[in-house]
């Protein structure tokens, strides 16, 4: 199947569902569909000559037999019970999204006055007004293929609200769950807007239930007001048959914050995007990256910082394992407008391999139209440290623990960035037992992948 | 306790050891000089196992059992631990990981249970007093931003913890300030005892007024061109090793 095969095949599912797509949505959802339509028919499927994903190849990933979920996926089983993600020592709001959908029996506890956590295609037509003032206003379809394809396509997802000077203590946890017997499509759409002076931080975890393989494309628009703070921890564990895009548009306005930090322990293909804006003095972001990859898998991460007003901060960090056959890529780019003095960018990354054949590619881009500014970035691709291998196995330590060691300590530096406390141990266990080898799921799901 | 016969090693097909023959009795203090470049790391290599050497020839025997064919891991658990010339620096493997890793993974080869946090702590605390090194050290990554000296005493105290049999220390004396030479030399000394031994490979004089050896070496172009008592470190400090190296 060629690139353009796939765009002619996804255009005609569109078409053939285009009336049960628009009579599920709202105007505001269905508003956006004419552009993004053009957008992906001139873009068309990322090739190797689509610059951004020089490194990337999707196809491999993307061709198959999927099928396609129109509406919210029944099952008898209640998720609730099934999926008890729960973090011992951390209080979540959990909220599940089935397929890309809202579950329907999702168990949302009593949120602060104001607050809302719901279904973003039922939020689009209970609070059209606040839906229409943020949806599809960051993404910017026509800079990614897959973004406009996303916003096609897009039905339901999560919509989460902060209102002004509100402080949300117990973090939000969004369990993204893939469930069909069938190989299967999803198209999945977020939108986070944290008012003026909220604080909020929010953990998604990708899951797949089983074994069938998945390809989701994933977009999440993020609005952080003024001096309001945003913490995102992602956790991508899904099995490694199935593909993942994600992509996430975030605007941030003065004086405010946000942190973002992923971290990919499995997948077939995973391909994150980030395009961040800072459009307000004094803006601060923090976009941080950790990922494992083995076999056939491909990990990219492709970054764009926007800095558009004066004062701003960004730093970058991101760091990659790879084994095996694995690919890799980092892409990052940093673009400072010409009003944007005293600019700090920082962007690092680094990637251990630990075979003759993993490959990684790190390319940084900087665009700088402004003289006052402070930008550094740094990156390297290296092997296991054999001197250290050989300092620990001295003192006793096996060589398995040893490397499972330095590993760890490798990995430690993006999570240990992680601000909330629970959520950074939980990251932490994770990691462990990814390296250990012991992770495939997450410990408390009660459907088992391998 | 360990016998050494016609020992060779190479690296990159060089043949850097060229029959290297020692045998150390439990008790003795050992010191192998010789000038820079003339095998002693690397001899000191490969008794602690480091796999980049290539043993071309000879046996080395350690409490009886044929070395060579252990791993890394396997010699440390035994009893051998190598003070290294130039530690490595391991950001991100906190020491207290580290040395709790490596006591357990002794502990569980003698069929023990994992140490207990409180007795872990005795031990760390206790051990930090024989050397002298404080905790804002202990606090930190294995080596990481240590100076030269503090290198070096983290060494000794690595080697207080895991309280070897056989203790080789290469050049654990170079870098250091003339107190933290003492400490260093009285921390060994605390340590030895009538059943383990000690070889210490070191330039100078000065460190073996503190730890007395039983023999001195010369180490040159990969064999031990001369073995006697201690006076030979002396006559070493006063003729350098000029006269050794026309004999050879
Ligand atoms: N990894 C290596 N690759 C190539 N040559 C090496 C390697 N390690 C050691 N050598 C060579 O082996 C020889 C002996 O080195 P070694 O470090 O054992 O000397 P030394 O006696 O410890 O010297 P110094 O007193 O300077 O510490 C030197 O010529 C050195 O260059
Ligand atoms: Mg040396």
């Amino acid at each position: 199947m060629t690139p353009i095969e796939l765009q002619e095949e996804l255009t005609s599912l569109y078409t053939q569902h285009a009336d049960t797509i628009a009579k599920s949505s709202s105007e505001t959802i269905n508003n956006r569909r004419v552009k993004a339509m053009e957008d992906f028919v001139r873009l068309g499927i990322p090739s190797k000559k689509t610059e951004e994903y020089r490194y990337t190849n999707l196809m491999p990933y993307l061709k198959g037999e999927y099928t396609y979920e129109l509406a919210p996926a029944r099952f008898s089983v209640d998720l609730n019970d099934l999926f008890r993600c729960d973090i011992p020592t951390l209080d979540t709001n959990i909220v599940l999204a089935l397929n890309g959908f809202f579950y329907e029996k999702n168990q949302i506890d009593r949120l602060p006055e104001g607050v809302i956590i719901s279904s973003l295609a039922k939020a689009s037509l209970e609070y059209p007004e606040l839906v229409n003032q943020h949806y599809s206003r960051y993404a910017d379809t026509s800079l990614d293929s897959l973004a406009a394809l996303n916003t096609l396509f897009a039905q339901d997802g999560i919509f989460i609200y902060v209102p002004k000077n509100v402080v949300l203590d117990k973090p939000i946890q969004i369990i993204n769950v893939g469930f069909s017997l069938q190989n299967l499509r999803i198209t999945r759409r977020n939108l986070f807007v944290a008012e003026a002076g909220s604080q909020a931080s929010i953990l998604i975890c990708d899951h797949t239930l089983c074994k069938s393989s998945f390809i989701t494309n994933s977009l999440t628009e993020v609005y952080v007001g003024e001096n309001a703070r945003l913490d995102i921890v992602r956790m991508q564990n899904e099995n490694d048959k199935s593909s993942l895009i994600n992509n996430s548009f975030i605007y941030q306005a003065a004086n405010s914050h946000l942190s973002s930090n992923t971290i990919s322990l499995h997948g077939g293909l995973i391909r994150n995007n980030v395009f961040t804006k800072l459009d307000g003095k004094g803006a601060n972001n923090e976009t941080y990256g950790l990922f494992f990859c083995k076999e056939d898998q491909h990990v990219a991460s492709f970054t764009h910082i926007h800095h558009a007003k004066p004062n701003c901060t960004s730093d970058q960090l991101f760091k990659g394992v790879l084994d095996d056959n694995a690919t890799g890529a980092f892409n990052g780019k940093i673009l400072v407008d010409k009003y944007a003095s005293k600019t700090l960018a920082y962007q690092r990354n680094h990637n251990i391999l630990l075979s003759k054949q993993a490959k990684m590619n790190t390319k940084p881009q900087l665009e700088i139209y402004n003289d006052d500014v402070k930008c550094s970035h740094g990156a390297t691709v290296g092997q296991i440290n054999e001197e250290a291998l050989f300092y620990l196995r001295s003192r006793g330590i096996a060589r398995k623990e040893a490397h499972h060691l330095l590993m760890y300590a490798f990995a430690d530096e993006v999570i240990s960035k992680i601000s909330l406390e629970p959520l950074r141990e939980r990251m932490n266990d994770m990691v462990e037992k990814r390296l250990r080898g012991e992770l495939s799921h997450c410990e408390n799901c009660a459907i088992q992948h391998n | 306790m360990l016998e050494i016969k016609d020992l060779r090693a190479a690296i990159d097909g060089k043949e850097i050891l060229k029959g290297i023959t020692l045998s150390v009795k439990p008790g003795e203090v050992h010191a192998v000089m010789g000038p820079n470049g003339s095998g002693k790391s690397t001899l000191a290599s490969v008794l602690a196992g480091r796999e980049t050497f290539e043993v071309t020839g000879g046996s080395v025997s350690y409490l009886g059992e044929d070395l060579l064919e252990l791993p890394a891991e396997d010699r440390a658990r035994k009893g051998i631990f190598l003070g290294f010339q130039y530690p490595v620096e391991i950001p991100g493997v906190s020491m207290v990981n580290f040395m709790k890793t490596a006591i357990n993974e002794q502990r569980k080869f003698k069929g023990m249970d994992p140490i207990s946090a409180s007795d872990f702590l005795k031990l760390m605390r206790e051990k930090k007093e024989i050397v002298e090194i404080t905790s804002s050290l202990t606090n930190r990554s294995v080596n990481e931003g240590f100076s030269g000296g503090e290198k070096k005493k983290n060494e000794i105290f690595q080697m207080a913890m895991l309280e070897p049999k056989l203790a080789i220390l290469d050049e654990t004396d170079s870098g250091l300030d003339i107190d933290a030479l003492r400490i260093v030399a009285n921390g060994v000394n605390k340590l030895r005892n009538k059943d383990n031994a000690t070889i210490v490979i070191t330039h100078y004089q000065r460190l073996l007024d503190h730890i007395v050896p039983d023999h001195v070496h010369v180490l040159y172009k990969g064999r031990i061109v001369k073995s006697s008592g201690k006076e030979l470190a002396l006559e070493l400090e006063e003729k350098g090793y000029d006269w050794l190296k026309e004999e050879n």
